[in-house]
């Protein structure tokens, strides 16, 4: 089934004490059949909100939701057939697991009402995809979280819904279990290939298991891709800033007489008219090379074993300190002053106002 | 003396406990088996249960088990169902729900004697008026009724009500606490799996306050088994007369009423009751606990 925003927009009203807020401010686009998508951004950005909206949780003020070709914008949440995994689980903590995956089908009434027989059999169906058809009559307190949070997935799954939403479902687990249940649920999702809509604000988390990203800014839509195709090609400084560990590298830079110049260092010839830009470098998009054009002073050197880290700075700076990834091969001299030439696909440039300047290098 | 230190601090307040808690458990066990006490010599004829047999013959006791026992039956569901009617719709409402509240909680922090002259006020007859209540039967062409020194129904009927208004406070406060503390995303989780607000009820949000209703309904029963200060708001001092009384009232009577001077009996009637209110305890601790196994 696939989901499409239109115009969408939601605005909390003012409050005794608080203005009003505009969480997402018309968002369009169009979730394909079948794919797991993240909704990324830091907190606050109005993914949440987003996502209570596709589930019927919140009514949008503007705009439409549509599930395949139906408007469900003003479908009560019962309706639309959406499963949904909350980020604290919601798990009823009276009930068993099987009790708790068995919920969502008991409710079921008239012409729909299901047997008892039918309903153990797709409780017992929904446990096994998850692995935990033998915790079955415990009670979710004696569940450790990463059980818990199959058991949420086992119950929106069960009723078969046209698509299943996750609200941040990894932050509650640590770091271990967050790896193996991120495989988890898109092995999840493959298997029953509905359409999968998941919150975060981690973009390792996002980048590793989705097909498509859509990055939130204060609830504006920043940029709608592949992971891969935003992380290569960010449309602006904040995209390019939120996604990758360790971060990018973000220096003040002007075009001078067509050529890119950062602090005292000349980098390369750009076909731009004179301005001042922010200059964002991605730590793996430098390499030491002794003739290279962009001298840095080194502060320390960490070696993580794969590859090693460069701490050094540089006057164009706009954080505290630089960071550049090398192979762990790479010979560094033990000098006050280190040289790098560029990747110039792994380099951006952002005008004033943020947005990603399109750059023909002839390097 | 490692031993001995802790017992030490402990001391201030056991020599507390003792003088004034278990002293005198102990003292109304045994005046309750002194037969023949006389309190102004000081002295008794034999030991026995004598005393207790006497209680148990005494049709003003008996008329008190008798009052007392309606009360619980009938106040301790009806005020503890209210509550959780009166709970439920304060959650449901967002506008002006602290003035609602706080209406609710007034009876709590009312003196019990001046919330007994309201009632008055509403159910007394008078020689010049036969009270608010009886004004709205008549208006709807009924006869007056005297609540207060009429038939037995009639008083029950006013004690009940008046018992229920004054715990039922204490119950929705409890009771709104308890509805809000319950996770609001389980809510949320039925409402996306389609579950009927009845179902949600009876699977989500009884269950999850089940605990609280379970304390306000032993600790009614106790409260209600111990009733003696609002009968005597309704009904004065002379609550033998009134046929109102209740067990402690009773004790209340035997010790210093009219037919005062009786410690013996007293303490045979305190005894009595603190064994029916540890049986009904003990009944309701198991019934609740068996009800958790079944969950």
């Amino acid at each position: 089934m696939k989901i499409v925003l239109e115009n969408l927009t939601k605005v909390f009203p003012q409050g005794k004490h608080t203005p009003a807020v505009t969480a997402v401010d018309h968002f369009n686009f169009e979730i394909p059949d079948g794919k797991l998508v993240a909704l990324l951004g830091p907190s606050g950005c109005g993914k949440s909100t987003t996502l209570n909206m596709i589930c019927g949780l919140e009514t949008p003020t503007e705009g439409k939701i549509f599930f395949g070709d139906e408007d469900i914008t003003n479908v009560p949440v019962e309706n639309r057939d959406v499963g949904m995994v909350f980020q604290s689980y919601a798990l009823y903590p009276h009930l068993t697991v099987k009790q708790n995956i068995m919920f969502p089908l008991e409710n079921k009434k008239g012409k729909e009402k299901l047997g008892k027989q039918v309903i153990e059999e797709k409780a017992m169906k929904a446990a096994k995809l998850v692995q935990i058809d033998s915790l079955m009559d415990r009670k979710p307190s004696a569940l450790s979280g990463g059980q818990q949070q199959r058991v949420a997935i086992a119950r929106a799954l069960v009723k078969q819904p046209k698509v299943l939403l996750l609200d941040e479902p990894l932050s509650n687990l640590d770091a271990r279990l967050r790896l193996s249940t991120r495989e988890e649920i898109r092995r999840i999702q493959q298997e029953t290939g509905v359409t999968t809509v998941f919150v975060t604000h981690d973009q390792e988390e996002a980048m590793s298991i989705s097909d498509l990203m859509v990055v939130m800014k204060d609830g504006v839509l920043q940029q709608m891709d592949k992971p891969q195709e935003i992380y290569d090609n960010p449309v602006n400084l904040f995209v390019a800033k939120f996604l990758g560990t360790p971060a990018i590298n973000v220096l003040h830079g002007k075009i001078e007489n067509g050529k890119l110049v950062i602090g005292k260092n000349v980098i390369f010839n750009v076909d731009l008219p004179d301005q001042n830009v922010s200059v964002g470098i991605r730590p793996e998009g430098l390499l030491v090379d002794e003739n290279g054009p962009f001298v840095c002073s080194l502060q320390k050197i960490e070696k993580l074993g794969r590859d090693t880290s460069v701490i050094c700075t540089h006057e164009g700076m706009q954080m505290d300190h630089m960071r550049i990834v090398v192979p762990s091969e790479t010979k560094i001299e033990n000098s006050d002053t280190i040289r790098f030439s560029l990747k110039p696909h792994k380099l951006y440039l952002f005008d004033e106002s943020e947005n990603r300047i399109a750059l023909e290098e002839d390097a | 003396m490692k031993k001995v230190r802790p017992w030490l601090y402990l001391l201030p307040s056991l020599i507390l406990l003792g003088i004034f808690m278990i002293y005198p458990l102990f003292d109304v066990l045994v005046y309750s088996l002194q037969e023949g006490y006389n309190s102004a010599s000081q002295t008794y004829s034999g030991i026995g249960f004598y005393n207790f047999s006497y209680v148990l013959r005494d049709p003003y006791f008996l008329q008190a088990v008798k009052n007392t026992f309606l009360l619980v039956i009938i106040t301790v569901p009806l005020s503890t169902g209210l509550a959780l009617l009166l709970s439920l719709a304060l959650s449901s409402i967002k506008k002006v729900k602290e003035l609602y509240q706080t209406i609710y909680f007034l009876p709590y922090v009312t003196n019990t004697l001046a919330v007994g002259l309201v009632f008055m006020i509403l159910f007394k007859k008078t020689p010049y008026s036969d009270g608010f209540i009886n004004m709205i039967i008549q208006f709807f062409g009924g006869n007056s009724v005297d609540f207060i020194e009429g038939p037995y129904w009639a008083k029950m009927l006013t004690m009940c009500i008046y018992t229920i208004w004054i715990v039922l406070p204490f119950k929705v406060l409890i009771l709104t606490s308890a509805l809000a503390s319950v996770d609001q995303n389980l809510y949320k989780a039925a409402k996306v799996d389609g579950t009927s607000s009845f179902r949600t009820f009876t699977k989500i949000t009884l269950p999850m306050i089940m605990p609280m209703i379970s304390y306000l309904v032993i600790t009614g029963f106790i409260g209600a088994f111990k009733a003696y200060s609002d009968e005597v708001a309704i009904f004065g001092t002379n609550l033998n007369a009134a046929g109102m009384n209740t067990i402690v009232g009773y004790v209340y009577d035997m010790l210093y009423g009219n037919s005062g001077g009786y410690p013996s009996y007293a303490s045979a009637a305190a005894l009595i009751l603190f064994a029916i209110v540890l049986t009904i305890t003990v009944i309701n601790l198991l019934l609740s606990t068996k009800g958790d196994e079944a969950e």
